[in-house]
């Protein structure tokens, strides 16, 4: 029976990961859009820092070329973050602008594989196409990635995951809540997280209600600890504080957020929102 | 297993009693007005047979759609008791749906991919898609009529009655025990609307499935449903088979139409309200 029960959720789950391969292969030219539009957007932020020499703006205490890397990895990690993020929380609106979000939801599928599906297709997605950008970032800004531990920015990144995962499913539900408003309240979101996670700069410069919002942020220690690792070559072992503070928010917000989904899809059906589109 | 087969069979396949739906529908713009209430489902009862086609009859507004959404686990009722199969479509939505699917009036797909890729879909979350998926999907394209080189072809490129027959095939690839069909040949030519008609006689036979028919074709429901039920504002005015309907509404001995049936039970005239409601939208 439950070997049976996995069976089925387990060919769910393959389904949503290759319907979404099948949306990015048809959608392709948008995606070719999308991919420019994070690369020039990496790009300017490789020449902002390149730029701040010319203005005389040289930072004191860190080296110009610090400098360009600790925006150039923010600007890349943001690039990955925002999209996986962005694809999780956008789950319904896509469907509800498809037409297509009354059958995923009448599907005897459990709401935690819909939403897995979703994810990991997200998740590798988006680091196919950080890394198509970094192949373009790193020799041309001549970055010297030569101290960087992979080790330890790898076991962050396995780390993130969970707690990404959970914020992007507490911001699909925004949609769920309100058909008309929930996907500019997902863009709202996005944009507050890149306020108050350091993507480029350290949260120590924000003021003390902003800082202290960001220390709750876990794409805060996502990038500082990714930033170590890259720059300053900081061990598995020197990381472990940030990876166990993220895999503990994971545990609190996979979970708590799969919860508020079902309510909110609850209160979707008895309110009749799931098909409205506006 | 077969203990279970025979409850089954022996159980209605679905069970109403006194199912109520409310909608809040809100005022728009900057001067909103207060909400009012619309009552899209009161205190509808019905029973339907396993096995049987049952037609809902009605206009478009009359509930047909909310009452079908509600077996479909899509919306849940503010009052009563609905089953499907003995589950409770509320409590154990879980299990009422891997009993059932659904084809609406609109074909929902993603539009850029394509008929296969959009039933392979479907078919993954109800527990298939593996080796002889295609060979199946090709096999009820052929009797539904549609050409093989569309399988392929992204769905907007697709007509109308071309997407609602791959909708048709989605949900008959389910193999579900009941199927909601809602309005499903609204908008198709003749001769699909033809094939589609065929193809539910098909299932009922070749598969013993139920079927839940929601139209305001009145020819369809004499064609196709052992029993009709009609619905106007939520309420269940009338029900039984099309010919106990004719023959209890006759008048001066000559044996009513359903029009006739649904004109005294409602009030209205069914074919003129979809029209003046099709010239409208």
């Amino acid at each position: 029976m439950i070997a049976n029960s996995f069976r089925w959720e387990a060919n769910a789950f393959i389904g949503f990961v290759e319907r979404q391969r099948n949306l990015y292969r048809r959608y392709w030219a948008w995606e070719a859009v999308w991919l420019l539009y994070s690369l020039v957007t990496v790009l300017s932020i490789g020449y902002l820092a390149s730029g701040l020499s010319t203005l005389g703006l040289e930072p004191s205490g860190v080296s110009l070329r610090d400098a360009q890397l600790f925006l150039l990895i923010g600007a890349l990690l943001w690039t990955y973050l925002s999209m996986v993020f962005f694809e999780i929380a956008f789950a319904v609106t896509w469907e509800r602008w498809e037409g297509t979000i009354e059958y995923t939801f009448m599907a005897p599928v459990r709401r935690i594989t819909h939403l897995l599906g979703i994810c990991a297709f997200s998740l590798a997605y988006g680091i196919a196409r950080a890394a198509l950008i970094g192949l373009v970032v790193v020799p041309l800004f001549k970055l010297d990635l030569s101290h960087a531990n992979w080790l330890s920015a790898l076991l962050i990144f396995a780390a993130a995951t969970l707690p990404l995962l959970g914020l992007g499913i507490f911001t699909a539900i925004l949609p769920l809540l309100s058909p008309e408003k929930g996907e500019q309240m997902a863009f709202a979101v996005q944009g507050i997280l890149l306020l108050l996670s350091g993507v480029y700069y350290p949260i120590t410069v924000l003021p003390l209600p902003l800082h202290l919002a960001g220390l709750l942020s876990p794409l805060t220690y996502t990038l500082s600890a990714v930033r170590d690792a890259l720059l300053h070559g900081a061990s598995p072992r020197g990381v472990l504080p940030s990876a166990a503070i993220l895999l503990a928010m994971g545990l609190v917000l996979v979970p708590g957020s799969v919860w508020c989904f079902n309510r909110a899809e609850a209160r979707a059906k008895r309110l009749g929102l799931l098909k409205r589109s506006g | 297993m077969l203990v279970r087969a025979v409850d089954q069979v022996n159980k209605a396949a679905v069970e109403m009693c006194g199912i109520t739906k409310r909608f809040q529908v809100s005022g728009r713009g900057l001067r909103r007005r207060p909400p009012v209430e619309k009552l899209a489902l009161d205190h509808v009862s019905l029973e339907v047979a396993t096995g049987e086609i049952t037609g809902v009859l009605g206009a478009n507004g009359s509930g047909k759609s909310t009452l079908i959404r509600v077996l479909a686990t899509l919306l849940t009722p503010d009052e009563g008791k609905a089953s499907v199969f003995g589950y409770d479509v509320v409590r154990q939505a879980a299990a009422v749906r891997r009993h059932i699917n659904r084809v609406s009036v609109e074909a929902a797909f993603f539009k850029e991919m394509s008929p296969w890729e959009n039933i392979l879909y479907a078919a993954r979350l109800y527990g298939s898609g593996g080796a002889g998926t295609r060979t199946r999907v090709e096999a009820v394209l052929d009797r539904l009529g549609l050409p093989r080189e569309t399988l392929d072809r992204p769905m907007k490129q697709l007509s109308r009655g071309q997407q609602q027959k791959v909708a048709i095939a989605r949900s008959f690839l389910t193999s579900p025990s009941l199927l909601l069909m809602d309005e499903p040949t609204t908008g198709l030519d003749p001769r699909s609307r033809r094939e589609v008609q065929d193809l539910v006689n098909v299932v009922r036979a070749e598969r013993a499935a139920t079927v839940l028919l929601s139209t305001h074709d009145l020819a369809e429901a004499e064609a196709l449903c052992d029993r009709v039920v009609i619905l106007d504002e939520g309420r269940v005015l009338a029900e039984g088979t099309p010919q106990d309907l004719c023959r209890e509404y006759a008048t001066d001995g000559q044996p009513a139409t359903l029009e006739d049936v649904f004109l005294r039970v409602s009030g209205k005239r069914l074919e003129e309200d979809v029209e003046e409601e099709e010239a409208g939208s």
